[in-house]
C-alpha cells in the first residue's frame, strides 16, 4: 500500500496496515475504497477508510480436464494464462500472439464462429488497461470458449482478426468507437455508433457519462453518475 | 458553390438529386449525356426499422447494386453505458429496451449471466423458468409477426401485414396481462420473474393459442405459394452456409442454410431440453426459406407454449424467485384503493412489525446485492439468432461492464454480400429477411 492511494479521510480507528488481502494466484484488477459513497467530514459510518482489492479468478493450473487440455494443448507455444471459472474457460494470450492463436483455433480445433469482440476498460490493471474479450464457439464440437488479451492505454494497438473472422468488422470498429483500441490491419476502422467528429471514447471507464440535475417537488435530483454510489 | 436548377444541384462531391417515388424519369432526363456514370443512392426509408436510423449507401449501375453499405449509429442511446451507473436489477429495465421487439429475451440473457455471476443458475425456481419459456415463445411469435408483416408490406403483401399486427396485437396484449407492459417489460429479472401468473392468465394463454392455430393457416395461404410473393422472394438475399458462419450470422438466416444451429437445442437454457419441438431448417438459403423458417418456428412456438402453460397449471403458488433473501426483491406488488404498489401485508411487516425487515428492504431496493467478481457469458436464441450478454462484475453493486453481443447488428453486416449484384429492389427483400431492429443494432 502506497502513501499516494490512501484516502485521506482515513478515520482514526483504522488500523495502520493493511493486511495482504490477495491470495496466491489472484489476479487485482483495482481497489475498491469506501463504502457508501461519502467522503471526508460527511462519513459517519468510518466505513469510508475501507480499502479492499478488487480480485478476479486466478488462473487455472494443468491438467483442465475434458477437452480443455486439447485446446490447451494446441495453444501452448502462445503460453495463454488459462482462467476456468463458472463453467466458462478464458485463455488470455498476449497481442502479438493473437492472430496466430486465432487462427489455431479457427482451423485446427473448428473454433469457426466468433460472436464478437467487446471492450473492457481496467483503469488501474497497469499495463494492461484495455481488454479485448473474444467469445468462441465450435459448432462442430458444440464447445465455447473466451479469448482475451490485452493492451496498455499508452500504446492501445491490437491485431485485427477479421481476416480470420470477418464477422469481426463491425465488432472491432464498435469496440474502437467505444474504447479506442486500435485495430491494427482493420480494413477500414471507423467509429460505427458515435458520429465520426465524436471526441473521446464513451465506454472507458474515464468518460463520464454526463446528465443534468432534473427538478421534481423543489427537490434537486443529481444526475446518475453523481449520485450517491454503493461501491 | 452550389448552383441549382429545376431538379438537381451541383455540390463539390457531384451533382445531387432528390428522388422521392415516381420521379425516376426526371432524374434520368436530367443525367442527360452523363447517365452511364455510377450513381450513389441514399436509399429509404422503406423498412420500418429504417426510418432515419438506417442508412443505405448504393452504388448503382442502371438497377444494378454494385456496392452496398449500411451506415448504423442513429439509434445509438449508451444503454450499455448507462447500465454501469445501476444496480444489477435496475439494468434489466435499461436492457429490455435494446431489441424492443424481443423485449423478455434481452432480459433472459441478462439475468441468465447475472445468475451464473451470482453462481444460482440452479437454485431459480422451476415457475419462473417455466415462465421464462413461456414469456419468450410468446415473445419469438410477436417479433416473427411483425418480421412477417414488415417484410410483407415492404414488397407490397399489405394484408400480409395488417394481419401480421392483428395477431401480435393478441400477444401484447397477453404481455399486458401477465407482465403489465406491452414492450419494455423488465419482467425477468436476476433469480426469477418479477411477478407471479395473474388469475386467468392460462385461459387466455390457452385461448390465444387456439386462436393462433387458425389464424397461422391464413398466412401460409397467402404467401407459401403465392407467384408474385415467391418471384420476389426466391433466390433473392442469398448467403449458403459458409457465408454465414464466416459473418456471424445466426438465427433463421443461418437456418435457411440448412444447418439446424439453434441454441435451444444445443445448448439448452432455462429447460429447453424438456420441452419438445422442433428445429426448422429450409435449404434454400434465400429469403423465401427463411420465411418459411419464421412461419415455422411460430408453429414450434406454439407447441412450446402449450407445454409451458400446461406445467404452469401444476404450478400454481409455487415460487417464482430465489429463496435467497438477500437476492429476491422484497416486495411483491399488490392492487389497492389507490392503484398499484407494494403489497399492504408488507408495507405492514416493515412499517409496523420489524424495524430488521425494513432496513434490509431499503438497502436491497436502495444499494442492490453484490456480484461476485468475474466474467460470463449465456448466448441464448433470440428471434433473429444468438443474442448474448458479455457481463463483467468487479464485485459491486453495478455491472462494471455488460456488452451485447446483439444479432441484428451482427447479421446485418450481410446487407454488402446479400444485395450486391442484385437489382435495388431486391435490397429491400434481402435485408427484410434479415430483420434487423435498429433499437438492438445501435443499442
Amino acid at each position: 500500500m502506497t502513501e499516494s492511494n490512501v484516502p485521506d479521510n482515513r478515520p482514526d480507528n483504522v488500523p495502520d496496515e493493511t493486511p495482504e488481502l490477495v491470495a496466491e494466484g489472484q489476479e487485482q484488477i483495482g481497489t475498491r475504497e469506501g463504502m457508501f459513497g461519502v467522503r471526508g467530514t460527511g462519513d459517519t459510518s468510518g466505513f469510508g477508510g475501507l480499502v479492499r482489492p478488487v480480485l478476479f479468478p486466478a488462473p487455472a493450473k494443468a491438467p483442465y480436464g475434458g477437452w480443455y487440455d486439447e485446446v490447451a494443448g494446441a495453444l501452448e507455444a502462445a503460453e495463454p494464462s488459462v482462467v476456468i471459472d463458472r463453467g466458462e474457460i478464458t485463455f488470455h494470450v498476449r497481442r502479438e500472439d493473437l492472430v496466430t492463436v486465432a487462427r489455431i483455433l479457427r482451423d485446427k480445433l473448428s473454433f469457426e464462429f466468433c460472436s464478437g469482440v467487446n471492450g473492457v476498460h481496467y483503469p488501474e490493471d497497469a499495463g494492461k488497461e484495455l481488454h479485448a474479450v473474444y467469445h468462441l464457439l465450435s459448432m462442430t464440437h458444440n464447445r465455447r470458449i473466451r479469448l482475451e488479451t490485452s493492451a496498455p492505454d499508452a500504446d492501445p494497438h491490437l491485431p485485427s482478426l477479421v481476416s480470420v473472422y470477418p464477422t469481426l468488422d463491425w465488432h472491432e470498429r464498435e469496440t474502437y468507437d467505444m474504447f479506442g483500441l486500435v485495430f491494427d490491419g482493420h480494413p477500414a476502422l471507423t467509429r460505427i455508433l458515435m458520429p465520426d467528429d465524436w471526441p473521446g471514447h464513451p465506454q472507458r471507464k474515464d468518460y463520464p457519462l454526463g446528465g443534468i440535475p432534473v427538478e421534481y417537488k423543489g427537490a434537486s435530483i443529481p444526475p446518475p453518475d453523481t449520485r450517491r454510489s454503493y461501491s | 458553390m452550389t448552383t441549382t436548377n429545376d431538379y438537381g444541384f451541383d455540390t463539390s462531391e457531384g451533382r445531387v438529386f432528390t428522388v422521392s417515388g415516381q420521379d425516376w424519369d426526371q432524374l434520368t432526363d436530367q443525367l442527360g449525356e452523363a447517365a452511364d456514370e455510377r450513381i450513389v443512392v441514399n436509399m429509404g426509408p422503406q423498412h420500418p426499422s429504417t426510418h432515419g436510423v438506417l442508412r443505405l449507401i448504393l452504388e448503382l449501375e442502371g438497377e444494378t447494386v454494385t456496392e452496398a453499405r449500411a451506415g448504423i449509429g442513429y439509434l445509438h442511446t449508451g444503454i450499455e453505458k448507462n447500465m454501469e451507473y445501476r444496480s444489477w436489477v435496475q439494468g434489466v429495465t435499461f436492457c429490455t429496451r435494446m431489441d424492443y421487439l424481443a423485449p423478455l429475451h434481452n432480459e433472459a440473457t441478462y439475468s441468465l449471466g447475472v445468475e451464473r455471476l451470482l453462481g444460482i443458475e440452479d437454485d431459480v425456481p422451476e415457475k419462473a423458468q417455466v415462465m421464462r419459456v413461456l414469456l419468450m415463445e410468446l415473445n419469438r411469435i410477436s417479433s416473427h409477426l411483425v418480421a412477417i408483416a414488415t417484410g410483407g408490406m415492404e414488397i407490397g403483401a399489405l394484408t400480409v401485414m395488417t394481419i401480421g399486427f392483428r395477431e401480435r396485437e393478441l400477444v401484447l396484449d397477453l404481455f399486458e396481462l401477465i407482465t403489465g407492459l406491452r414492450m419494455n417489460h423488465a419482467f425477468i429479472r436476476p433469480g426469477g420473474v418479477a411477478q407471479d401468473l395473474p388469475p386467468g392468465a392460462l385461459e387466455e394463454i390457452r385461448g390465444f393459442v387456439e386462436l393462433m392455430k387458425k389464424r397461422l393457416p391464413e398466412y401460409a395461404d397467402l404467401c407459401n405459394a403465392n407467384p408474385i410473393f415467391r418471384a420476389r422472394l426466391e433466390n433473392v438475399g442469398v448467403l449458403d452456409l459458409e457465408g454465414c458462419v464466416a459473418l456471424g450470422l445466426t438465427g433463421p438466416v443461418l437456418r435457411s442454410t440448412g444447418y439446424p444451429w439453434d441454441l435451444r437445442k444445443t445448448q439448452p437454457y432455462c429447460g429447453y431440453e424438456d420441452y419438445e419441438f422442433d428445429v426448422q431448417t429450409w435449404d434454400t438459403a434465400d429469403a423465401y426459406g427463411r420465411f418459411r423458417i419464421r412461419l415455422g418456428e411460430m408453429w414450434e412456438s406454439l407447441r412450446i407454449v402449450e407445454q409451458a402453460a400446461d406445467r404452469l397449471a401444476k404450478l400454481e403458488g409455487a415460487p417464482i424467485m430465489v429463496a435467497d433473501k438477500k437476492i429476491a426483491w422484497p416486495s411483491q406488488l399488490a392492487i389497492g384503493s389507490d392503484g398499484m404498489g407494494n403489497s399492504l401485508d408488507h408495507i405492514r411487516h416493515i412499517m409496523g412489525e420489524s424495524m430488521e425487515a425494513l432496513i434490509h428492504h431499503f438497502k436491497l431496493v436502495t444499494e442492490g446485492f453484490r456480484v461476485p467478481a468475474g466474467q460470463a457469458y449465456v448466448p441464448i436464441e433470440g428471434p433473429r439468432g444468438e443474442l448474448g450478454a458479455h457481463i463483467v462484475s468487479d464485485g459491486g453493486t453495478r455491472p462494471y461492464r455488460v456488452h451485447f453481443r446483439d444479432p441484428s447488428f451482427t447479421n446485418l453486416q450481410a446487407t454488402s454480400v446479400m444485395s450486391e449484384g442484385g437489382m435495388v429492389a431486391d435490397v429491400i427483400v434481402a435485408i427484410a429477411s434479415i430483420d434487423p431492429v435498429m433499437g438492438g443494432v445501435d443499442r
